[in-house]
């Protein structure tokens, strides 16, 4: 296995003719947190759907572990790729258990295997099994369902994390528990993770290093250390909100 | 008799009905959900389908019912007349509501639920089972519901192409200008279509995932199970000579009349009575679908034929016969032995103060008349337009047009002045009425005769000889008898056919009632 998790390579994606991303080259290594940084509109989560092929470049490739998603069975290549969204997307007629469990299910895991990892991953993002899994979804607070979120990601113990501001709808006090219980959790696991945001603090927080989006383009990319000392405008303007 | 002793009294053709009734709405609703489920789920995959399926669905439901069992009778295959045909009809209706609901069902499943679904590596045939089917179901069967509950209404009209139902007694409650009668048919058929919501309903919350977790799927074996039950409980029997009739009395005595004699030479016989009118009968003989009715050479003549009037009688019946047998393999049987023109009636009450006789002493007060006439009276080439001409018939409106046998309670209760009813009919009498003398002659002969298919009469050999026994049996005092005991006394017909043939009936009382 090579270093890379992933790949774009001169990658454009447009609608209509009218370019919305790129042309994007960057490489992602493993087991590294990435964050995409930047704006509304910025291409930062239009980025992230090309990964797991929920878009398809219109130029250039993405590569996953070495391999183009053009090439991938699409379903195949999302199996291995955890994915989170600000707005969790629980299914809602599903208990949390199932909601978690629905992976390893779609994967043909034996029914006891399945369970074992239920219980398993609500003890890691810390809801007691006993009283959280056979609870709906509109039973839970916002800071629950997205630790939910986070365990039915995980479940099929993907090697790639994709999160699009999936603490972007909490409130300030149950996101900082979130992020930080999220930090600690992905450098145990040693995830690969590709983070987006629009928020500085949690891209300082979680990133191993940071690219800063802006007009569908990356204007910066490099360490956390780098991010502080750089001079480029687009960073310089981003810093100026924290 | 109160309502409810003659509910009871015909409770078991209530129950067949109704078991009749249900078997059509759910053979035609289960059909509409195989066909407009995938459709509705293809809305959703294939947007460029969606303005011409739906566009095409909401067309279909705007062809009035009787219309569409109209045009539904000479097609091949899903044509004809019978339950095919009226499912057939049926599931158009019931298609509009359940594309619609699956596809909004569908459409309105929260878009992040189904971003993260497939995301999480969904196959589109997961994404469909695991979430926008359950998350879209009670939408979904809220359209079924619609679906199921408007085909309740619609499927009474099937009776008019020989489906059966609780159409039936609407039909010919109408024809006999009984309410009693259309209430039989009209209380279970409200009564069904209250029962199916309520069961529906049920179904809809059992499915709903907010409304509790698990016994979705024991509501929908349940309600699958049901509806085998009915099927297997309503599907048809085949059988041998299908005795037709058109749906107003004297046509539904006249088939029961063929049914009942044929019986009693030991011939299978299947009733198809009270179908929607000459064209439907005559469709339905073409078709096979109808081995013999009874139909009167004028009509013959004029409406299908489309020939101008003829007075001569003999030539008629000549003309008629050749015509039938040559294009068609139908013959004419030996006429009953009574006409039956057209009557143009008013009341007695009006005949006596205006000194009315004939139609030419009618045309001279016409202009302050309503007249209310029948759909085939309006349309024909015998009847209003060509009458109006002959006698300079003018009315103070444009004539209403209603069912036939509304047209005879119009007339006794003032609220038209004038109606074209049959010579024959025993609300004649019953109404106190007057038949207006056809003096310039206009009305062709209308002499009673059965038709039947060439190919019965060689399946069948006996049945020519039933159909030559019958020739001059019915005198016209006899018909009007007849009629008056279903029509005026609210007689069972089977009753009043079978008291004929036995020779038992006792026509004396009401002949004394016309002078």
């Amino acid at each position: 296995m090579p270093d890379l998790a992933i790949e774009f390579c001169g990658t454009r994606f447009a609608v209509n003719g009218r370019t919305i991303v790129g042309p994007l080259d960057l490489t992602i290594r493993r087991s590294e947190t990435l964050v995409f940084l930047g704006r509304s509109g910025s291409g930062k989560t239009t980025s992230l759907r090309l990964i797991n092929r929920l878009l398809v470049p219109t130029s250039g490739t993405v590569q996953v572990d070495g391999r183009s998603t053009l090439d991938w069975d699409p379903v195949r290549l999302r199996r291995r790729i955890g994915y989170m969204i600000q707005d969790v997307g629980l299914l809602p007629h599903f208990t949390v258990a199932r909601n978690v469990g629905l992976v390893p299910r779609l994967e043909r895991w034996p029914g006891d295997r399945v369970g074992a990892r239920v219980t398993e991953l609500l003890e890691l993002v810390g809801l007691a099994p006993a009283d959280f899994a056979h609870r709906l979804p509109h039973e839970l607070s916002g800071g629950q369902r997205q630790r939910v979120g986070v365990a039915r990601a995980l479940a099929a113990d993907p090697p790639i994390l994709l999160c699009d501001e999936p603490f972007g709808a909490l409130d300030t006090a149950t996101r900082a528990d979130l992020q930080r219980e999220f930090a600690a959790l992905i450098a145990r696991l040693g995830k690969t993770v590709v983070f987006v945001t629009h928020d500085v603090r949690e891209a300082l927080m979680l990133a191993s290093r940071i690219a800063v989006f802006h007009d569908g383009r990356i204007a910066f990319l490099g360490s956390v250390e780098e991010f502080a000392s750089t001079d480029r405008p687009p960073v310089v303007a981003l810093r100026g909100l924290t | 008799m109160t309502f409810w002793v003659f509910f009871a009294n015909n409770g078991a053709d209530v129950w067949r009905h109704t078991l009749e009734h249900l078997g059509l709405v759910v053979a035609s609703t289960l059909a509409a959900i195989t066909v407009g489920l995938p459709l509705g789920v293809a809305l959703t995959r294939q947007p460029v389908l969606r303005a011409p399926i739906l566009g095409l669905a909401n067309v279909f439901q705007t062809i009035p019912s009787l219309a569409l069992f109209g045009l539904l009778i000479p097609l091949p295959f899903i044509g004809g007349i019978g339950a095919r045909t009226a499912i057939v009809a049926l599931v158009v209706y019931a298609l509009l509501p359940i594309i619609r609901n699956t596809y909004a069902g569908i459409q309105a499943v929260d878009p992040a639920v189904r971003d993260a679904a497939i995301g999480m590596g969904m196959t589109d045939g997961e994404l469909l089972r695991l979430v926008e089917f359950p998350l879209a179901a009670p939408v979904i069967l809220a359209g079924i519901r619609i679906a199921t509950v408007v085909g309740v209404g619609i499927a009474t009209i099937a009776a008019a192409i020989g489906a059966g139902g609780l159409g039936e007694f609407i039909f010919r409650g109408v024809s006999m200008v009984d309410h009693r009668v259309i209430l039989l048919g009209a209380i279970p058929a409200a009564f069904l279509a209250l029962v199916l919501d309520a069961l529906l309903h049920l179904v809809e919350r059992a499915v709903d995932w907010r409304a509790r977790r698990h016994n979705g799927m024991t509501a929908c074996r349940f309600l699958a199970i049901v509806s085998l039950i009915v099927l297997i409980a309503c599907s048809p029997r085949r059988q041998a000579i299908v005795i037709g009739s058109k749906n107003f009395t004297e046509s539904v005595i006249l088939g029961e009349l063929l049914a009942q004699k044929l019986e009693r030479a030991g011939l299978p016989v299947e009733r198809k009575l009270n179908l929607g009118g000459t064209f439907v009968c005559h469709q339905a003989m073409i078709a096979g679908q109808l081995d013999a009715y009874v139909e009167y050479t004028g009509t013959a003549y004029s409406a299908v034929l489309q020939r101008p009037a003829l007075s001569d009688i003999a030539r008629v019946r000549e003309i008629v016969d050749r015509t039938y047998r040559a294009r068609w393999q139908l013959r004419w049987g030996p006429p009953l032995g009574f006409e039956n023109t057209f009557a143009m009636l008013v009341r007695r009450a009006d005949a006596e103060r205006l000194h009315l006789r004939t139609l030419s002493d009618a045309a001279r007060h016409a202009g302050t008349w309503r007249a209310g006439f029948g759909y085939e009276f309006m349309e024909r080439a015998d009847g209003f337009p060509g009458l109006a001409a002959r006698y300079g018939l003018k009315f103070r409106t444009k004539p209403s047009v209603m069912d036939l046998g509304l047209t005879y309670r119009a007339l006794a209760e003032g609220k038209v002045d004038i109606i074209a009813g049959n010579a024959t009919d025993g609300q004649i009498p019953a109404l106190n009425l007057f038949q207006l003398a056809d003096d310039r002659g206009y009305f062709p002969p209308y002499e009673a005769a059965p038709v039947v298919r060439q190919s019965a009469l060689r399946r069948y050999p006996a049945l020519g000889v039933v159909l030559d026994s019958l020739g001059g049996t019915i005198t016209p005092e006899t018909m009007r008898g007849l009629n008056y005991q279903v029509d005026v006394l609210h007689r069972d017909v089977k009753n009043v056919v079978a008291e004929f043939l036995d020779g038992t009936s006792r026509p004396g009382t009401r002949q004394d009632e016309r002078q």
